[in-house]
């Protein structure tokens, strides 16, 4: 059992939850992942860390509420509550070094992951410029973490309801269309926005990596489910990434392969919604 | 009574069963077992204990059934064997115990997985003598991975009064015989009764610990204990490396099985891990996993279940008796038959573009080699494809422990007779060792490490007095 220590709410349908698992703490690093079983006939869900703290031996994850699972987890699992499993770290670190500009690009729940990685490249001595976006201000979230370990941050939204207006991949264009150094780029989020970034910086021969949060089981090399086309090559996202050369992703395969349980995923969150409301009807 | 033929187990209808995931044979009554240990000759060569990887006393215990002494003869059992219950259902008798049975030569060997099965389940209704445990000793055994080499090392340290800790991974300790064998092979349920015997000897387990990324094997060691046993098994999954095995709806076997059997989705939805089957299955491979799969898929909701594989009926790899349930249930075999890449339609896979093959000369296994024949390529159509052509080493504890010497492909290379590896109070068996084999071989190698690693902390602690 993994005891909550703190639930907070982001956004509408966004929480971030620290979680007690010591071990973890102590030898996390940015980039890898953990998975989670909330009780006995749940799913192992694979959610990267955005931070780890050793003195506490809390573990931060954040959650967007777009499925059965998760959905139960934002309505029933609150500071105190217990949940069943919690296995990590997973996954490869990030490549922390000194190269010099880096641009830190997070789409919509992708900033989460990319928190920690911006934090420790620019503990590492480089010139961080960050670029968050979001559908709207309500998806937005830490943005003043961001800002605390960027040199430069853009926010950008949709609909132009906070920051600028548009898709991260526009600020992205012009910087490195400009004549700034940018040595390396971070890019994280929802496939598209992934793949767009990618294409953006392919233009200009920017190494830009990506971290891919395919459907997985285990997280450690058995399901195979994981597996991503990366040079033309089969990888499994939970051992040999969930980072990549993102000039080398399928992205295309990658958001088929995602999609695949849709139909599952919408019955056991439709039937989730529906058990909720009669338990509603029933203490009225 | 005819000492000729075997006294047939009652069994599920096949048209009842493959609608549903209870076991398939529903064991001995007491009477039919005694029948059955009737026709033991207890010949005194007993060449089935020779055939036995863990050396069960097999007469012996046989003559207790005849007897009507159940409880003695689980007992016996038990001396050598740590898992009867596991062994009488999945172990490949025909090539070990009943393969070498004297009674055989002329006529049905005796059904001794039978009636190990019938001991093991005797007991679990009636209760039985625990497992005797001697004095606890300070010395402390991590054991990584609690499949059958690590279950079977554990409880054997543990009886010798080692304190024994497992690391486990997965949320349930178990390995193949809870995330690959099905259940209808193999309840879940008598798994974890066998595993709560070790529990009750004072096995510790943990549970959700990834050796190889939470720690390694030498932290292992520098936390404090005097021995490892690493039996991680084969979990790495084998591609065809054909076009087209990236599409959806082609499943490796691990995932397909482990979707079924660990996380339930058989219930789905009220368990929350779905599973998609199409109306037409093809599962790759000839061996037990292709069996299970194929199996599986029936009971899934597919109406038609295909195994394709290259070579012919009798190369066939899986126990005879899983091909014949297979069989019995409708699973067509499409044999002398290889994929050359799988047919997509809309992002999602359609058929398999196969190959005829033919038997050649023999190659490095002993098997005639399946030669592909030129111009003769099918279409299969398919809605769904579960590869299940052999599993690689777990990656993970090689990748991450120096020193340990590893094969070309990858499996950790221990001595065979005592577990022993490159790294020093470093110990290893079971698939992780030999690639892909089966739960009575893994058993065996736990079993043999277990006694090599007491020999080994023997010697330390008298060095150090």
């Amino acid at each position: 059992m993994y005891k909550i220590l703190s639930k907070r709410t982001l956004g509408p349908q966004i929480r971030e939850y620290i979680v007690e698992a010591p071990e973890i703490a102590r030898v996390a690093k940015s980039g890898q992942f953990i998975v989670l079983r909330l009780h006995e006939r749940g799913e192992r869900v694979p959610l990267t860390i955005v931070d780890a703290d050793t003195r506490t031996g809390g573990v931060t994850i954040v959650v967007q509420e777009v499925g059965k699972s998760t959905r139960e987890m934002g309505d029933h699992f609150a500071a105190g509550d217990d949940i069943l499993d919690f296995v990590g770290p997973l996954g490869v670190p990030s490549e922390i070094e000194n190269y010099g500009t880096v641009i830190c690009v997070g789409g919509g729940l992708g900033i989460a992951p990319l928190y920690p990685i911006t934090r420790d490249l620019k503990k590492a001595g480089n010139t961080v410029i960050g670029i968050i976006g979001a559908r709207n201000k309500d998806l937005l979230f830490y943005i003043d973490q961001m800002d605390s370990v960027c040199d430069e941050l853009i926010v950008m939204t949709d609909d132009g309801s906070n920051g600028n207006k548009g898709f991260v991949s526009n600020p992205l264009h012009d910087i490195i269309a400009s004549d700034r150094e940018v040595n390396r780029v971070w890019a994280i989020g929802p496939g598209i926005m992934m793949k767009v970034a990618c294409n953006v910086t392919r233009e200009f021969s920017v190494p830009t990596v990506v971290s891919l949060n395919s459907i997985m089981i285990d997280g450690t090399g058995m399901c195979g489910g994981c597996r991503v086309e990366v040079g033309g090559e089969a990888k499994f996202a939970c051992v040999d990434g969930p980072e990549f050369d993102g000039h080398k992703v399928n992205f295309d395969l990658l958001m088929s392969r995602q999609r695949f349980y849709h139909e599952e995923e919408s019955c056991a969150l439709e039937r989730y919604l529906a058990s909720e409301k009669k338990e509603e009807g029933a203490l009225v | 009574m005819s000492r000729q033929k075997q006294t047939p187990m009652r069994q599920q209808n096949p048209q009842i069963r493959i609608h549903n995931f209870d076991e398939v044979p529903l064991g001995y009554s007491e009477e039919e077992a005694m029948i059955e240990a009737e026709r033991c000759l207890q010949c005194p060569t007993a060449p089935c204990v020779q055939g036995c990887p863990v050396s069960v006393d097999i007469p012996r215990f046989i003559e207790h059934i005849k007897n009507r002494r159940f409880s003695e003869a689980i007992a016996t059992i038990k001396e050598t064997n740590s898992l009867p219950a596991v062994c009488g259902r999945v172990c490949p008798q025909e090539s070990q115990c009943q393969g070498v049975c004297t009674l055989g030569i002329r006529f049905e060997p005796v059904a001794i997985g039978k009636l190990e099965r019938f001991c093991a389940d005797w007991e679990a209704q009636h209760g039985g003598a625990t497992h005797q445990v001697l004095p606890t000793k300070e010395q402390h055994v991590a054991v990584i991975g609690a499949g059958p080499s690590g279950l079977t090392a554990a409880g054997d340290l543990r009886k010798k009064g080692y304190q024994v800790t497992m690391f486990e991974l997965f949320h349930v300790a178990g390995g193949v015989l809870m995330y690959g064998i099905p259940e209808f092979r193999l309840p879940k349920e008598i798994v974890q009764r066998e595993i709560s015997a070790l529990k009750a000897m004072g096995v510790k387990i943990e549970l959700n610990k990834v050796v190889g990324q939470l720690y390694t094997v030498d932290d292992l060691m520098s936390q404090g204990y005097d021995a490892v046993f690493i039996g991680t098994g084969a979990g790495l999954p084998r591609f065809l490396g054909i076009p087209g095995e990236n599409l959806n709806g082609v499943y490796t076997a691990n995932e397909f099985l482990t979707r079924t059997n660990l996380m339930r989705a058989f219930l789905f939805p009220e368990y929350d891990t779905p599973i998609k089957v199409g109306k037409r299955v093809i599962t790759v491979g000839g061996g037990n996993v292709a069996m299970d799969s194929a199996r599986t898929a029936l009971r899934l909701g597919a109406e038609e279940s295909i195994i394709v594989y290259r070579r012919s009926e009798q190369e066939l790899p899986a126990r005879a008796e899983e091909v014949e349930h297979a069989k019995e249930e409708g699973v067509k075999f499409q044999l002398l038959t290889n994929p050359v890449r799988f047919v997509e339609k809309d992002g999602a896979i359609a058929g398999a573009e196969c190959i005829r093959m033919e038997l050649g000369e023999p190659d490095e296994s002993g098997r005639r080699r399946p030669v592909p024949i030129e111009g003769s390529e099918f279409v299969i159509d398919a809605d769904t494809v579960v590869i299940a052509i052999g599993n690689g080493p777990h990656p993970l504890v090689p990748r991450t422990t120096p020193g340990l010497d590893l094969t070309r492909r990858g499996n950790i290379v221990a001595d065979p007779d005592t577990g022993q590896t490159s790294r020093e109070g470093v110990f290893a068996g079971g698939d992780i060792v030999t690639g892909a084999a089966t739960v009575i071989q893994a058993m065996g190698a736990g079993k043999r490490a277990a006694v090599a690693i007491d020999h080994y902390l023997q010697e330390k602690r008298a060095g150090k007095e």
